[in-house]
């Protein structure tokens, strides 16, 4: 399959299938952004370094500014618009886990990833996945505790 | 941002994918093998790289191999690190990749990406240096195996049109006993002022680097020297007379600092292997 | 109400994609421009070919900076976009215009520009050297704000001095003298969202400007004042900003937005930076270069200071020169000295251009200062805490600008270090070998700031009212992530004795409808705009009291507004509720009286005056916020690398607002001041380019290298602010990179002087301790 300048993509994105017309170079965040509207991705670095970006694959983050959108043809895109009610949205609020609130949806959508794929993280593993976004106004505490109610929370759960 | 265009291809074989390659530079393009894309839209953006076609290798199935065969471990260069990390099969290798960028980056990047990039710390390298891999290469004379020492010097020697399709490691070095140590100029994601990988095999140790020298190595001078019957510090200050040149000398750290570093490191590298 | 850590007001839209920022209000449409930048720190232009650029399809303008006014606040020295010679790395030169981003960059890559370079000037030091290049050669000509001395024919843009007391006693009572030079490069602000402005000029001439901005009334004044527009019809739109840190109060892209679409017929054009232009063209923090002598007596009373800061303010002074000045008013730290000489240097260099950054200049001298305190103690043999204690700045005081401190005018700084000697268990130890290889040690710093702010900066509210009673406040404030638009509800609520939930705050600023608030800077956010709100409430209440007084034929003065009711003082059952008053009380038989209800408010800074050119003397800012900080870290003696364990800040307040905001405040102000003091700046090579512009190498802390943070507050009121609340947005910040200087020296055994402190600096260090040389 070969594909010029402008081609039509199929994608689905939070439940939802979009056709969309766009450079097979443009990359997911791009597409999301300007094409679907979908600003809750933010722009930080457009270079895969400070997270503000990311969506879920497949259940997985990915920094969309780093992937195209061509990529996720035929895949499951969940952007922060398609998280309703989450626990992680719950306690990002409660806990204070933002101010700006720029980097927050690419950092609820990773942390949600993470408390769904490992609800017994532990603290090494909670640093390993969340030490791909930056925030520069919390000081990480409050984020950290958020996640980590979260957690606590599936436990008395299960 | 990619500042040009391209197209996008997207083959489902090894040989559609260099039949692709082919027509495409016919054509007068210059296509590029695509894998996590995480290099080549970084370096697009900054005019470093230019490609009019991509041809995704990610689909073709023998590159999404992760699989114990005939007692070789084989991984598909389509692999990423992150799902080579949660298999765990070659657990230094797994210590390695995990240090690479940062997760949520590496659920992008590739085995092959890693390996083959332009980016000159190619960390995921190391292992399989001292694991005395096999690569598969595609090329327009079909796929061929070959051991990574000749394959890979300072980079990936491949020739236009050929890709790295798989890693093959022999299941015996899977289980040595390895020791791994990144040392960043501080903090805790980023590229590294050196990186150090060793195994143990057969009372040797194989010790491969990143971050000394402006591209990985593994030195046999070096290895030389780090396995004489001597005491540590003598077998470490010999080994360093004998690193490849030039030491990096960047704003990650000078010359001199590295070297500090890199003493210390095998230190450490040596004192945690001993007795293995 | 007051007090109660209520969730921020805009927090459900922030964790679910629906906040609004600058680039998001991007639509279609809209033309895009990509920035065309200079290579070079020092060069003269000698020739721009867009030719080529402009054949790209979709270009739709090429601006360069011919025949464009000079621009800054204070001193008018920048071209909008480089002309006949470029003064930094990453300087705008030419700004292209195209359909899309990508045609845009295209474009941009292929305009020519040749270069002649100059030698560059790297540093305040190199650029005061005799024949040191010029890096302005017509600052004699430049027009100058009031209070202003720049220097002709040298890089100085601005000097600010401090002559209090009489330096030669000083000395004389001085048995012991420490001197010590500091220095650290400028670094960035790196807010998560880069900065964007977009412009579009109407047919009817009226200019709508969106812009990522601590100062949209600013930026509406300057377009004005600059390029002649009536200043009604310039309106300034700001959304939710994505970080500023004082990084966003200069006015730069909206001019180039505003020179954007001019060219392509008043189209609407989005500037909008990238990451690496983010870094480096748009202003920057500041570098400092700093020499401190203490003297002192033998029991360790301070008595003379002479400080020599030369603040690096890049190729442009911006607000450089602000925070020179913020650097001289506060300069010797929280301590009671009697002689004191300071030069505050404003420098030129060829770097980029600086701004504000939290703290104001503040964290900077504060590293000069209570580094130098710490060799002083380390010089008496003295207790370092107790140097701090026996000097620590109090009522009866005057300042290095001869103010006088009173009970109201300054916090309890004393109180703060008692504290803090508990909370860090400073008796217990300050170094501690773990084991052969690992040290554990403390740090400590003194912190003070006031917000030296325009004489005349003020405030303005608007309250208006919904059928249903409740409120819907109007401030100029940008919320900018401080949070405090929700803390002005807070105000409104317990002043109006009513429920938050019925308080709806208007997040955006519109400077068409918005009354003005100067700048969203200075933490001053709080105490001015809360002083408005009071007052706006008091004229809303002043009303509902007059009608009700008509409906239920009782005095004014009998009258008490609370709950959604004016009721009587003495009998809260006859009452009449505000949803029917808020729009006029309408009689049963249909007449109506009263008339909806507008509370309005303002608040004006009083008693501030201008600095006196030769003594520095006056009364730059309102009110001290001090506080007392620590860390702990522990320390690898054999890689010299380290990890920070706590950090601890007790701050005086005045009074909490809202408690865990304002924790949020100073322990996030706690964490950028680490992240700089342990590994922020620029790095750049022997022609000044720097070489680290993209997050990837100007590497910020990241989860999991946070320490533990304890924050605990002091309340002395500041009796003329809101239930006595002082600022505190920044204050977390100004201790952090002394307090970790101070314990890393301590561990290391070596002073360290120079930031940031990665591992190689101490090694550096350490090894020059050794050999006798670096």
């Amino acid at each position: 399959m070969a594909t010029t300048q402008q081609c039509e993509m199929l994608l689905t994105v939070n439940g939802e299938a979009h056709s969309v017309i766009a450079r097979p170079a443009d990359t997911l965040l791009f597409v999301l952004r300007n094409k679907l509207r979908l600003t809750g991705a933010k722009p930080g670095c457009l270079n895969g370094d400070c997270g503000a970006c990311t969506v879920l694959i497949d259940g997985g983050p990915i920094k969309s500014c780093m992937m195209l959108a061509i990529e996720t043809v035929g895949k499951t895109i969940t952007t922060i618009e398609g998280l309703k009610h989450s626990p992680i949205q719950q306690a990002f609020v409660e806990h204070f886990a933002f101010q700006c609130g720029y980097c927050t949806p690419g950092f609820i959508m990773n942390a949600h990833a993470l408390t769904e794929k490992y609800p017994d993280a532990s603290d090494d593993v909670i640093q390993e996945w969340l030490e791909s976004n930056i925030c520069r106004c919390t000081s990480y505490r409050e984020i950290e505790q958020a996640v980590k109610s979260v957690l606590l929370k599936k436990h008395r759960n299960d | 941002m990619v500042p040009f265009d391209f197209t996008y291809h997207q083959p489902s074989s090894i040989h559609e994918a260099i039949q692709l390659f082919q027509t495409l530079q016919q054509q007068g393009k210059k296509p590029m093998y695509y894998a996590g894309g995480t290099e080549i839209i970084t370096l697009s953006r900054l005019h470093l790289v230019f490609t009019d076609a991509v041809i995704d290798i990610k689909q073709i199935p023998e590159c999404q191999v992760l699989d114990i065969q005939q007692q070789q471990l084989v991984l598909g260069a389509g692999v990423s690190l992150t799902t080579i990390e949660e298999a765990n099969p070659f657990p230094l290798l797994t210590k390695t990749a995990s240090e690479v960028a940062d997760r949520t980056a590496r659920n992008q990047i590739t085995l092959g990406g890693n390996i083959c990039g332009q980016i000159f710390y190619r960390e995921a390298v190391l292992p399989l240096l001292l694991a005395d891999s096999e690569v598969v290469i595609a090329g327009k004379d079909g796929v061929q195996q070959r051991s990574i020492h000749q394959v890979f010097q300072q980079h990936m020697q491949l020739q236009p049109g050929e890709f790295l399709i798989q890693v093959k490691t022999e299941q015996t070095y899977l289980s040595l006993p390895y020791a791994h140590i990144k040392r960043r100029k501080q903090g805790e994601v980023g590229y590294p002022l050196v990186t150090v990988a060793a195994l143990k095999k057969d009372g040797q140790l194989r010790v491969a680097f990143s971050g000394v020298c402006p591209f990985p190595f593994r030195s046999q001078a070096v290895e030389e020297r780090l396995n004489q019957q001597l005491p540590v510090n003598t077998r470490i200050d010999e080994a360093l007379q004998h690193l490849p040149r030039p030491i990096l000398d960047d704003i990650e750290g000078s010359a001199q600092y590295r070297l500090f570093v890199l003493k210390h490191t095998l230190f450490d590298i040596i004192t945690e292997l001993e007795g293995e | 109400m007051i007090g109660k850590s209520v969730i921020r007001k805009e927090a459900w839209d922030k964790v679910t994609g629906a906040a609004k920022y600058t680039n998001d209000y991007v639509t279609p449409g809209t033309l895009h421009a990509r920035l065309v930048t200079s290579p070079y720190a020092h060069a003269n232009i000698q020739a721009i070919d867009i030719e080529k650029a402009l054949s790209v399809p979709g270009v739709r303008a090429i601006v360069t900076g011919e025949g464009l006014p000079l621009t800054g606040e204070d001193l008018l020295d920048r071209p909008p976009i480089a002309f006949e010679k470029v003064r930094y790395h990453g300087e705008v030169v030419a700004v292209v215009v195209a359909d899309t981003l990508v045609q845009a960059e295209k474009a941009a890559n292929l305009v020519r520009i040749t270069y002649e370079p100059l030698p560059v000037v790297g540093s305040p030091r190199e650029a005061l050297k005799e024949g040191a290049p010029l890096i302005h050669e017509q600052l004699g000509s430049y027009q100058k704000g009031r209070g202003i001395y720049p220097e002709p024919n040298t890089n100085i843009a601005h000097r600010t001095k401090i002559r209090k007391g009489n330096m030669e006693k000083g000395w004389a009572e001085s048995d012991v003298v420490v001197e010590a030079s500091f220095s650290f490069s400028p670094s960035d602000h790196a807010a998560m969202e880069t900065r964007c402005a977009t412009a579009e000029i109407l047919p009817d001439g009226y200019i709508i400007i969106y812009a990522s901005s601590q100062s949209p009334f600013m930026i509406k004044k300057l377009i004005s004042s600059y390029f002649g527009e009536d200043v009604g019809k310039v309106i300034v739109h700001t959304p939710l900003v994505g970080g500023a840190y004082g990084g966003k109060t200069p006015v730069q892209l909206e001019l180039l937005a505003y020179l954007a679409s001019k060219a392509v017929g008043g189209r609407k054009v989005s500037v909008w930076n990238t990451r690496e232009d983010d870094i480096i063209t748009s202003p920057v923090h500041i570098g400092l270069e700093a020499t401190v002598k203490l003297g002192c007596t033998n029991d360790g009373y301070l008595k003379a200071a002479e400080i020599l800061y030369l603040f690096d303010g890049g190729a442009y002074s911006d607000k450089a020169i602000d925070v020179s000045r913020a650097g001289a008013v506060d300069c010797t730290g929280p301590y009671h000295i009697e002689n004191v000489w300071c030069d505050s240097l404003c420098v030129y260099t060829n770097h980029p251009y600086a701004c504000p950054f939290r703290g104001f200049g503040h964290g900077e001298l504060s590293f000069a200062i209570e580094r130098t305190m710490d060799l002083l103690a380390e010089k008496l043999q003295m207790d370092r805490l107790e140097l701090r204690m026996k000097n620590a700045i109090c009522p009866g005081h005057t300042t290095p600008t001869q103010v006088l401190l009173n009970n109201s005018n300054v916090g309890n700084l004393p109180k703060c270090i008692e504290r803090l000697r508990e909370l860090i268990h400073w008796d217990d130890w300050q170094r501690i070998e773990i084991d052969a290889r690992t040290v554990r040690a403390k740090g400590v710093s003194c912190i003070w700031k006031t917000s030296t702010v325009d004489t005349d900066a003020s405030s303005g509210a608007i309250l208006t009212f919904n059928p249903n009673g409740s409120i819907n406040l109007i401030s100029g404030v940008v919320e900018i992530g401080t949070g405090t638009k929700t803390i002005l509800a807070q105000i409104l609520a317990e002043k109006m004795k009513m429920d938050i939930k019925d308080i709806h705050v208007k997040m955006e600023v519109d400077t068409q409808t918005t009354p003005e608030h100067w700048k969203t800077v200075a933490s001053r956010g709080t105490f001015m705009a809360g002083r408005a709100v009071l007052k706006a409430a008091d004229d809303a209440i002043r009303q509902l009291k007059e009608i009700a007084s008509i409906v239920l034929r009782a005095s004014v003065e009998d009258l008490e507004v609370g709950y959604g009711k004016v009721f009587l003082r003495d009998d809260p059952a006859i009452y009449v509720n505000i949803k029917d008053i808020a729009y006029g009380y309408k009689y049963p038989n249909g007449n109506a009286i009263g008339g909806q209800i507008i509370g309005r408010g303002n608040y004006i800074l009083r008693h501030l005056t201008y600095l006196d050119k030769e003594t520095g003397a006056g009364k730059p800012g309102p009110e001290w916020t001090v506080g007392a900080q620590a860390v702990e870290i522990e320390f690898d003696k054999r890689d010299y690398t380290y990890k920070i364990i706590r950090a601890v800040s007790v701050i005086d307040i005045g009074k909490v607002l809202n408690e865990k905001a304002a924790i949020g405040q100073v322990m996030g102000a706690m964490s950028m001041g680490l992240s700089w003091a342990s590994r922020e700046t620029f790095l750049f090579d022997r022609y000044e380019r720097v070489l680290n512009p993209q997050l990837r190498t100007y590497r910020l802390l990241r989860f999991g290298e946070h320490p533990e943070y304890i924050v605990e507050f002091v309340e002395t009121p500041q009796i003329d602010a809101p239930y006595g609340a002082r600022g505190a947005g920044e204050h977390g910040l100004i201790g952090m990179p002394s307090a970790l200087a101070n314990a890393l020296s301590v561990a290391a055994e070596v002073p360290l002087n120079e930031l940031p402190l990665v591992p190689e600096l101490i090694w550096r260090k350490k090894k020059g301790e050794h050999h006798g040389s670096i």
